[in-house]
């Protein structure tokens, strides 16, 4: 479901804020209102009776008694909405204002309770009164009852048109207030806004751009940072991607023109048969590093896309190393660099694949390795992984360019040493391998040489390991012959050894 | 020897047909799948090249229907793509070996002798012999001219692995994978050094020199070039 827009769900909090607010406040004053009215009607009412007892205390002969009806008429004469009526303890009416006008309601009513201010309607008219008894002063007359009471039909009249008047005050303030907290949710959301300009402006070529962090409010500055850091990662994803594709085009480029020039130079004049076979000869130099190249993109491909399974084997570092080492003997025996191997591990993976790794790496050791030094080889273990440092002696590898070595095509000597050291995507496969592997390497270079580690965990991710007896244990405790398929690349690195072809595939049962 | 080639991309056809050829084997090409189940099941090969991507029927589809029909002739299939789950279908199949594209042309050839010299193992020799030089796979000597030339390990096993098969073409991938079953490449010339190395040993101060470089392609041991 789509939520709201913060503008609406803000605008929204605001209005139902303020017309709270507003209704409590109204409804306070309203009641204020009333209670002044009720004090002002209690003042008046009181007061009159005050005067009623006064007078009736007074009237201690029957002759003061017979002019007491004209006295009261006479006192409350100028009280229009007053209505008092008099009755001796016998129900009889000594004093009725208006005459037979008193309402029956006023002369016995059961909710005139006495000594109470009550309110009621009668007829079109609101009244107000109370019942209290007065005493007479002729002797030995029982107390009278007085009545009291009043209309109030124009404090109720004025109550219903204040309340009206309130509460349309109080809808067009609601109303006032919700426009204003739009306005001010707006100009409050500007930042954000601002913020999603830029980011919409922002293109692949536009990656430079950073968001300023100083200009934005705290509340949105933790936004503005992640995305800034996202932004570097992306345009340094970017930049290698990009620097990957114009390097691979280069790499291409060179010996589809070698190629090209050197056919064309053999084909514009008459040669010898031997210059048309050295032509041939050198064709087929570049089109095997062609050919080397495209297998070792697609592996790095294969491993981008994550379609780099390896196998889980037991394998034994020790051992692999040690074949390694004699693969390599004549060739480093010749550049007069020896081969040293420290300690002993195993670890969960794909054989080939490891062989693969370490092989570039050692490779990559001896080559940069001077004369009458060595290479050296160290497997340390402990209950989580396993580490494989290859150190060598040689040229510092200035610090800058550490992180850029796992990268394709990347050589730390800019001019480019074909014949010697392939495409540059050894490291890179490296890389690749390990990380398929869940493990990670590195590399640190010192005055002394440079050492590349190898971490990788000791329990493989699928959940398989190296039981007791060494034997390797797939996710469903299958047991797994090694696996000899190859990891190469191209079709010459595909040999594999073929007394072993048929059953070389084939899980054991 | 009859080799079956089917393969629809029709200047890898003609040239596998070529190099084939001149090799000494007798060869038919098929440019479909139809065709090469048809001249497979009739045709009395020793060995079928096998192109997996094929119009009408695929390769897979071929060799299944060879299999069926009770043919146990050797099946090498070639691939273009890279994929272990391919490689693992084909051999399950009961294909004999595969080559990814691009593949070396003496690496065809090597695989395609090695498949078909397959099946025909005589009784183990205890030694080898060509030229004046003799091999002891026993005792692990080697003479040559009655001189014993001492040999590490690894020498040994290309020595015996050049002997073994002599006067064919061998690529450096297939001499580091058989030797030291190392199955990549490794941007190095070790198998250059090594080869070198058994040379100066073997070789030098002999004559004829049996070690030849076949220049672009790796090396072969011929008595007689």
């Amino acid at each position: 479901m789509r939520s709201f827009s913060l503008t609406a769900r803000l605008t929204l909090l605001f209005a139902v804020c303020a017309a709270s607010v507003l209704l409590g406040l109204g409804w306070v004053v309203a009641r204020a209102v009333d209670h002044h009215f009720l004090e002002m009607d209690r003042h008046e009412i009181e007061g009159k009776l005050a005067l009623v007892r006064n007078l009736l205390v007074k009237a201690d002969t029957p002759q003061a008694l017979a002019v007491l009806p004209r006295q009261l008429n006479e006192s409350l004469v100028g009280h229009p909405g007053l209505m008092v009526s008099v009755q001796t303890a016998d129900g009889a009416i000594r004093f009725a204002t208006g005459g037979g006008d008193v309402p029956a309601i006023l002369e016995n009513d059961a909710r005139l309770a006495r000594g109470r201010l009550v309110s009621w309607e009668e007829g079109q008219r609101w009244l107000r009164g109370l019942r209290a008894s007065a005493t007479i002063g002729l002797r030995p007359t029982p107390p009278d009852t007085v009545t009291i009471a009043m209309d109030i039909s124009h404090h109720r009249h004025f109550m219903d048109a204040f309340r009206r008047t309130l509460g349309i005050a109080m809808a067009l303030a609601a109303l006032v207030a919700a426009a204003l907290g739009w306005a001010a949710t707006r100009a409050g959301l500007r930042p954000l806004r601002r913020l999603i300009g830029l980011v919409v402006s922002l293109d692949a070529n536009r990656l430079g751009t950073r968001l300023s962090e100083k200009r934005v409010p705290t509340e949105i500055e933790t936004l503005v940072v992640a995305f800034n850091a996202m932004l570097a990662r992306l345009e340094d994803s970017f930049q290698r991607l990009s620097q990957f594709s114009s390097d691979l085009a280069h790499e291409l480029r060179t010996p589809v023109s070698n190629l090209m020039l050197q056919t064309q130079v053999a084909l514009s004049g008459t040669r010898d048969i031997e210059h048309y076979r050295e032509a041939l000869y050198s064709n087929l130099e570049e089109y095997e590093r062609m050919a080397q190249m495209i297998g070792d993109m697609l592996f790095l491909a294969q491993a981008d896309n994550g379609l780099l399974k390896p196998s889980s084997t037991a394998v034994d570092l020790t051992a692999e190393i040690r074949a390694l080492f004699d693969y390599f003997d004549a060739w480093s025996e010749e550049r007069g660099v020896t081969l040293v191997l420290d300690g002993a591990a195993a670890v969960p993976g794909d054989r080939l694949m490891l062989r693969r790794a370490l092989s570039n790496l050692l490779s990559n050791a001896i080559r940069h390795t001077p004369a009458g030094q060595r290479v050296q080889v160290q497997l340390r273990a402990d209950a989580e992984s396993v580490r494989i440092h290859i150190d060598n002696p040689g040229v510092q590898i200035p610090s800058e360019r550490l992180p850029r070595l796992f990268d394709r095509f990347y050589r730390v000597d800019s001019v480019r040493s074909r014949q010697d050291e392939g495409a540059g995507l050894g490291l890179a496969i490296v890389k690749s391998i390990v990380t398929a592997h869940g493990g990670t390497v590195g590399v640190t270079s010192s005055a002394l040489g440079t050492r590349f580690s190898i971490i990788l965990p000791r329990v493989d991710e699928h959940g398989g390991g190296v039981d007791r007896g060494g034997a390797l244990i797939g996710p469903e405790g299958r047991h797994y012959q090694q696996d000899r398929r190859q990891i190469g690349r191209s079709g010459q690195s595909q040999a594999r050894t073929p007394t072993t072809n048929r059953t070389s595939l084939v899980d054991s049962p | 020897m009859k080799v079956l080639i089917v393969e629809d991309e029709p200047k890898t056809g003609d040239y596998l047909k070529q190099g084939l050829t001149e090799a000494g084997f007798v060869t038919d090409l098929a440019r479909d799948g139809w065709d090469g189940l048809h001249l497979a099941t009739g045709g009395g090969y020793d060995l079928v090249i096998l192109d997996v991507m094929l119009p009408g029927l695929t390769g897979w589809q071929v060799l299944e229907g060879l299999r069926h029909a009770g043919l146990d002739l050797p099946v090498l299939f070639l691939t273009a793509r890279d994929q272990v789950d391919d490689r693992v279908k084909g051999l399950e199949l009961g294909a004999d070996d595969y080559l990814v594209k691009p593949f070396a042309f003496a690496e065809l050839l090597a695989r395609v002798r090695t498949l078909l010299r397959r099946g025909r193992t005589a009784t183990e020799p205890t030694h080898l012999a060509v030229a004046d030089l003799e091999i002891d796979l026993l005792r692990r000597r080697v003479q040559r001219g009655g001189r014993r030339i001492d040999l590490t390990a690894k020498e040994f096993a290309l020595l015996e692995f050049f002997v073994r098969r002599r006067g064919e073409v061998l690529p450096r991938t297939l001499i580091a994978a058989s030797v030291w079953d190392m199955n990549f490449d490794s941007n190095t010339n070790v198998v250059d050094v090594a080869v070198r190395r058994l040379r100066a040993k073997v070789d030098d101060g002999f004559e004829p020199k049996l070690i030849q470089t076949v220049r672009g392609m790796g090396y072969v041991l011929d008595p007689a070039p």
